[in-house]
């Protein structure tokens, strides 16, 4: 009997555990809502699935346990339970998968007209860099990179001289307007996450890799790495703040290009005080 | 209606090969050491198996104790902490969970559930458990070897595994991790030929393969499996190897370590992560499937009813086994690989929960209109039914690609594969040990212990896992030294962390009683006799308990019906043994 109090008092504390927890997700602050659909589809078809098995399981530990002089059914197999059981099972699959798929090739298809803006991870920094007055990216090549020049910027690329570069400070970005998030990394993996976006993307030496959002609400969010990269993993943090259009255009003007860094860092400026001054701004 | 039972009375084929002469020991030392009898092979297996275990336990311990209370222990610094969770992930999937149910549970039972004298080969089966062993010191040692352990964490993702802001990336530890993985390997193609062929080539007259018993499936698919996919670790490990000691390129691109440019350049960290889950995941139905057959088995022999569906589940296994080779990428939804993957491995794996879904019925059918005996055995079996279903219906969300993306790389991973690999086949093996201890030992284990030992564990083991996933689903990320300062997680989740901990604490303990448990029965334990369960499969049919070597006295058993004749009507008693001959008593009609 114990088992069958323990069994039943399991299913629906887990269920009880669900709705009256305080652990939820945070609140959203990007387009991914759907994501959260998705998730809330799942939890709801997958509660029923266990809760069921196992109210099942203690019913027939109830019902069918051993008493003195009890037989059991002889019964190898009925074809028919099997197949309407497997039927029933692949709909319940297909209701997850297919908004799921839908939803995924929404994430993976980027708007027409998203800035572009990037994300160098390091050990252990976050970096950004966004287009200048030309609109483009400059190229980059990890041989690039040097003390003066962390992020690996190629200087014979001229779109790159205008580059706006944040080394170790916060990324700013305009409210209402889709991203597509590019993500470099020059010496391990990382992880790009940021909780309130949903979305997260490891970070690949050798490749960029990317997600997209539009974020949907102004504040200062977590960055932090998603993707174990060496002792400093948890103390790998950055800022991401949702700016309105005019606080965003005010930032932006406050920031170095590259060309600037460059002339500072060859002017006797060392790293460490182009650093400070870009941070400072 | 095709009847399971089918060919019962028909005249037996004649025998087409010779009984086999075994080599007879000569000394206690070719008897008990190096032995090539596989009862001694699989008793080597799972001392070693558990010992290493119990390093795994401890550092889960040590886990636990830092992210439960952050900060208060001065011995777990953060390199410390990353040599924990690699080691006790890479112990727990490889060295204890994989040993135990091939080499410990797959050489015991084998022979025995399908009426050999012993494996086939017998000397490479003796040469894998040494080897295994060697495998395991080489592991033991990079806790003793300068820099310590490596600490990427299990998945040893390059390039970080092998620089230096990782614990041992550029001492010994990798170097240990990555010989001990291959050396691992060897010993284990040994060991795996000979479940395969035995089952093929050994079995018994009579004993057709689809009157097996559902263990015996497990563990012979499992094991083919195992074949085919460590040797993509073999390879990734071989290949990481000579990145770190040649300086080869295979994994590493061009890239700065501290500052500093490094001579690699061209290769490509996700091609690592590609071979390593091409392994990594059959790796996780390598071991799940040897635990579905034997459940099944303990099912329906403390359920004294036939396993529903028999058909069924031996189909589920095996297209389990082929489908779980189409689905690895799943693991790196966001690893930055082509996005277009995600539709093809997100269908793929979503389609293995039907298989697997069935099998879950078919378990929970069994119990339908049973004679349930509430014996250790069937306690642990439904504890399994039952974190298995939960650990299995989380994987329902991160194989569903997008709804993997906010959740990936957070704890709500840590406790979905904690439970439906960790938790759900450990339950298995534990109640395969109840079940199987009377057949090794001839004594049986004692139940108050084992009932305080089921309890804690199960109901211990639910509290640990279950609110982890909620930690996750906060955001809490994975792989955390600690969480610092943050803006997003509560701080009642920290208060929720202690708890996790207390429990990990508990079950942890509870393991002590049953280590206990197996000690003091070997002597002290209730005399089981040959077959306590009144099971029908072979190994309880031996003529002497505990079998000697050569399992049979004089005469192979012959096979006459499938492995789950229980309460058939009419019968004079609640089973029928495989090998019983049937005297016409008894007819189709009752199988239909």
């Amino acid at each position: 009997m114990a088992v069958v109090v323990i069994l039943v008092l399991l299913a629906l504390g887990s269920v009880l555990f669900h709705v009256l927890s305080p652990w939820w997700w945070t609140p959203i602050a990007s387009n991914w809502n759907y994501i959260d659909n998705t998730i809330i589809i799942t939890f709801w078809i997958t509660g029923f699935a266990f809760v069921a098995v196992v109210l099942f399981m203690a019913y027939c530990v109830l019902r069918f346990r051993h008493r003195p002089g009890a037989t059991a059914d002889y019964e190898p197999e009925n074809r028919r339970l099997e197949s309407w059981l497997a039927t029933g099972t692949t709909l319940g699959v297909a209701a997850m998968l297919t908004p799921g798929l839908f939803v995924w090739h929404q994430f993976i298809t980027v708007p027409e007209g998203a800035t572009e803006v990037e994300v160098v991870g390091q050990q252990w920094l976050w970096s950004f860099r966004l287009s200048g007055a030309d609109g483009k990216l400059g190229t980059t090549e990890a041989r690039d990179v040097t003390p003066e020049n962390t992020l690996g910027l190629n200087r014979n690329d001229a779109a790159g001289l205008d580059d706006l570069i944040i080394e170790g400070g916060e990324l700013h970005l305009p409210v209402g307007k889709p991203v597509k998030i590019l993500l470099r990394s020059v010496d391990v993996l990382h992880d790009f996450y940021v909780p309130e976006f949903r979305a997260k993307m490891d970070m690949v030496p050798g490749m960029v890799t990317y997600f997209w959002l539009t974020p949907t609400r102004t504040g200062t969010f977590e960055i932090l790495c998603a993707e174990l990269c060496g002792t400093g993993h948890p103390q790998m943090r950055g800022t991401v703040v949702v700016d309105t259009e005019e606080d965003y255009r005010t930032w932006l003007s406050e920031q170095q290009t590259f060309s600037q860094l460059s002339a500072s860092a060859s002017s006797g400026a060392s790293k460490a005080t182009a650093v400070a001054a870009a941070t400072a701004q | 209606m095709v009847d399971v039972r089918s060919g019962i009375g028909e005249a037996l084929p004649p025998p087409e090969v010779e009984d086999v002469e075994l080599y007879h020991p000569h000394s206690w030392w070719t008897r008990y050491v190096f032995s090539q009898d596989a009862k001694v092979i699989a008793i080597q297996y799972g001392t070693t198996a558990t010992a290493i275990g119990m390093v795994a336990l401890a550092l889960s311990w040590l886990i636990r104790l830092q992210l439960g209370f952050p900060g208060t222990f001065e011995l777990i610094d953060a390199d410390a902490y990353y040599q924990f969770i690699t080691m006790h992930g890479m112990i727990m999937v490889i060295y204890l969970l994989t040993a135990l149910f091939l080499g410990g549970f797959g050489n015991y039972l084998i022979p025995l559930m399908v009426g050999a004298r012993d494996m086939v080969f017998p000397y490479a089966n003796m040469l894998s458990y040494w080897i295994y062993l060697l495998a395991v010191l080489v592991l033991v040692a990079s806790f003793f070897a300068p820099g310590g352990p490596t600490g990427a964490g299990w998945t040893l993702y390059p390039p970080q595994a092998v620089l230096s802001g990782t614990p041992g990336g550029k001492d010994w530890g990798i170097i240990l991790m990555l010989s001990s993985l291959i050396i691992f390997i060897i010993g284990f193609t040994m060991g795996g030929l000979n479940y395969v062929v035995t089952v093929l080539q050994g079995r018994a007259r009579g004993m057709t393969l689809m009157r097996m018993p559902l263990t015996v499936w497990g563990i012979f698919t499992a094991t083919v499996m195992a074949l085919l996919a460590f040797p993509a670790l073999f390879v990734a490990c071989v290949m990481m190897l000579f990145d770190r000691l040649l300086g080869t390129s295979f994994f590493m691109p061009a890239i700065i370590e501290m500052g500093e440019q490094l001579q690699y350049g061209g290769g490509s960290p996700i091609l690592f992560q590609h071979l390593f889950w091409f392994f990594g995941h059959p790796e996780v139905y390598i071991v799940a499937l040897p635990a579905f057959g034997i459940v099944s088995d303990l099912i329906s022999t403390h359920a004294r009813k036939n396993i529903f569906g028999y058909r069924m589940m031996v189909w589920a296994i095996v297209i389990i086994g082929g489908l779980s080779f189409i689905v690895w990428a799943h693991h790196m939804y966001v690893s930055g690989m082509n996005p277009y993957f995600g539709f093809f491995f997100a269908t793929t794996t979503l389609i293995i929960a039907v298989p697997t879904a069935i099998k879950v019925y078919n378990w929970v059918l069994t119990l339908w209109r049973g004679n349930i005996h509430l014996t250790l055995p069937m306690l642990f079996a439904l504890a399994f039914i039952v974190t298995f279903v939960n650990g299995g219906l989380t994987g329902l969300f991160l194989g569903n690609v997008v709804v993997d993306v906010p959740l990936s790389d957070t704890m709500f991973v840590v406790a979905h594969f904690h439970m439906v690999m960790g938790v759900a086949p450990i339950m298995v093996i534990f109640g395969a040990i109840y079940h199987w201890y009377p057949k090794i030992t001839g004594r049986m284990l004692n139940e108050v212990l084992g009932h305080i030992h089921f309890w804690v564990t199960f109901i211990g083991a639910y509290a640990i896992f279950f609110p982890m996933h909620y930690v996750g689903l906060v955001g809490v990320p994975r792989r955390y030294y600690e969480l610092g300062e943050t803006t997003f997680v509560p701080e009642s989740v920290h208060d929720l962390n202690a708890f996790i901990t207390v429990a990990a604490l508990i079950v942890g303990a509870a393991q002590i009683v049953f280590l206990f448990n197996l000690a003091w029965s070997l002597r002290h334990g209730r005399e089981a006799g040959g077959n306590p369960w009144r099971a029908t499969t072979l190994e309880w049919q031996t003529p002497e308990t505990p079998p000697p070597h050569g399992n049979w006295g004089k005469e192979l058993p012959v096979v006459y019906r499938w492995a789950y004749d229980y309460s058939v009507p009419g019968a004079p008693e609640d089973f029928i043994p495989q090998n019983h001959p049937t005297p016409g008593r008894l007819s189709h009609e009752g199988a239909s």
